[in-house]
């Protein structure tokens, strides 16, 4: 209780300007990062106290090849704005070929997608490695702002 | 004499307690019914173990007949048909009171089939193209159909027409699936010789929601041809190419869905050159068709540079209709958005993919 009570008056005194900031939509981007590259870089871009976008949610597989396309499906109808696929850069994959494939298959995605009316720049790959956190915190701010000026995205079951 | 005569009479009341069995189709071609009488003179072994009492194909049964029966009076009733319009709601929900085992039987029942494919557009484009703009259309008036019309001074009511078609579990509780696009004849009398056991010798059912006369594996199990590793470099429609008789469709580049679709048709469409369409639905232990092929496509074609596979993804002529030809209705994202289209990019944004 006690901690309501201290708690109330600091939302208070912001609540004037920050209502509206409150209540406003916020995206809801999930991403799915590998293992070996993505993670890591996203790691070092908090570790380097790099402003990333809070929006964005961190999902770690094992290699961006075992990103099914059920999971990116599955994200969206959950209630994502957009989802992030990230791997290690081409050639540099911890399981040889596993990033060619997540391309392949983001890159059908993107065409259902479209069948779907959805617009494919929802769904973003990129290629972030161990040391680019600086990398990760661009791909992040600017998929947030992409996501944001697309508006939510509201799937009809 | 009449003593006997009234014993005779009485007699055939064993016949008369037989399992009652119901079959109806809601939105569907009629291809499910025709499957059923594809098993041949089994009908006949179907009609001595069962008292059918609606069959709107094939007998004179009324909806008012199966309203004045008792709730769980019919044994088994074979449901076929996707739901599009008031009167298929309607009729789900009566057959499912009525039945004691409802069965979503072939694959619009189970997963949307055909009919769902309108999911990828919407009422007004099915309804633009139907009654004003397809080339055999005669409609000068521009005449719709109405939920409520008055034709010489009676009131006519028809169905109201959904937006979006949905399967049969969508709408009411389903006991049992029996997939395909119709079921095969030999597996829907291995259904339905199931059930006479049951009935007959008081097996266990099956567990609940269990898909009934198809396999456990993909069509890709069943397929006689030989497959290699695969590596495509492009897609060919069927009519494009003349197939290898022996080697994987997939293999030579055709659009088959065997690899995410459930086994049980014997792959009758591969065994005679035609790629697999997807029809027994998804496979055990998957959630989503569409997403399944997606993922068995990217890991075979043949290429690492996003705009060869770009490329290469150009023969895929309609991602949608060829991954969720038959499921729609069960997909992961739903329908197509309609409300509030977004523009959606002729070309994927490739450049922000190489970089």
């Amino acid at each position: 209780m006690t901690t309501v009570t201290t708690s109330a008056p600091k939302t208070e005194t912001s609540a004037g300007a920050a209502s509206d900031k409150d209540t406003a939509w916020k995206p809801k981007i999930v991403a799915f990062l590998c293992n070996w590259c993505s993670y890591t870089g996203a790691d070092l871009a908090g570790v380097s106290r790099l402003k990333w976008s809070p929006y964005v949610r961190v999902i770690r597989v094992m290699c961006s090849g075992r990103m099914d396309p059920t999971f990116v499906l599955e994200a969206f109808r959950k209630g994502a704005d957009g989802v992030i696929v990230s791997g290690c850069h081409p050639g540099d994959c911890h399981y040889v070929e596993g990033n060619y494939k997540a391309m392949r298959r983001v890159h059908l995605i993107r065409r259902l997608l479209i069948d779907y009316g959805v617009d494919p720049r929802r769904l973003k790959l990129t290629w972030v490695s161990a040391s680019e956190g600086d990398i990760w915190a661009e791909v992040t701010n600017e998929m947030a702002e992409t996501i944001k000026s697309l508006g939510p995205l509201r799937l009809e079951k | 004499m009449s003593e006997s005569a009234e014993k005779q009479s009485s007699d055939p009341a064993p016949a008369a307690a037989k399992p009652k069995l119901a079959l109806y189709w809601a939105a569907s071609c009629g291809g499910c019914e025709i499957a059923v009488l594809d098993i041949e003179e089994k009908i006949l072994d179907v009609a001595a173990n069962f008292d059918i009492v609606f069959w709107p194909v094939a007998m004179d049964f009324k909806t008012k007949d199966v309203e004045a029966m008792e709730d769980g009076e019919i044994t088994l009733c074979l449901f076929n048909g996707a739901i599009r319009n008031d009167d298929n709601e309607y009729m789900a929900k009566l057959l499912r009171r009525k039945a004691k085992v409802l069965v979503a039987f072939g694959s619009c029942a189970c997963e949307g089939c055909i009919p769902a494919l309108s999911n990828a557009t919407s009422k007004k484009e099915t309804f633009d193209w139907v009654y004003h703009k397809s080339p055999s259309t005669d409609n000068a008036e521009g005449v719709e159909p109405q939920i409520k019309t008055k034709v010489n001074g009676f009131d006519l009511e028809l169905p109201k027409f959904w937006e979006t078609v949905r399967s049969l579990d969508q709408i009411v509780d389903v006991d049992y699936y029996v997939p395909g696009c119709p079921p095969q004849a030999h597996q829907i009398w291995a259904v339905l010789e199931t059930v006479i056991d049951i009935l007959k010798n008081g097996k266990p059912l099956p567990p609940k929601g269990t898909v009934l006369g198809a396999g456990q594996k993909t069509v890709c199990d069943e397929c006689p041809r030989t497959r290699e590793e695969k590596k495509i470099k492009k897609f060919f429609r069927p009519h494009e190419i003349i197939p290898d008789p022996d080697k994987c469709l997939l293999d030579q580049g055709i659009l088959c869905m065997g690899p995410a679709t459930r086994d049980g048709c014997d792959a009758r469409c591969p065994s005679v050159c035609m790629p697999c369409r997807g029809c027994y639905g998804l496979p055990p232990n998957s959630r989503d068709q569409g997403a399944k092929m997606i993922s068995a496509l990217a890991s075979v074609i043949d290429s690492e540079d996003p705009e060869e596979v770009d490329k290469i993804l150009d023969g895929i002529v309609d991602p949608i209709g060829s991954f969720y030809r038959f499921s729609l209705a069960k997909a992961t994202l739903g329908r197509k958005l309609t409300q509030r289209p977004e523009t959606p990019q002729a070309q994927p944004q490739l450049e922000e993919v190489a970089k």
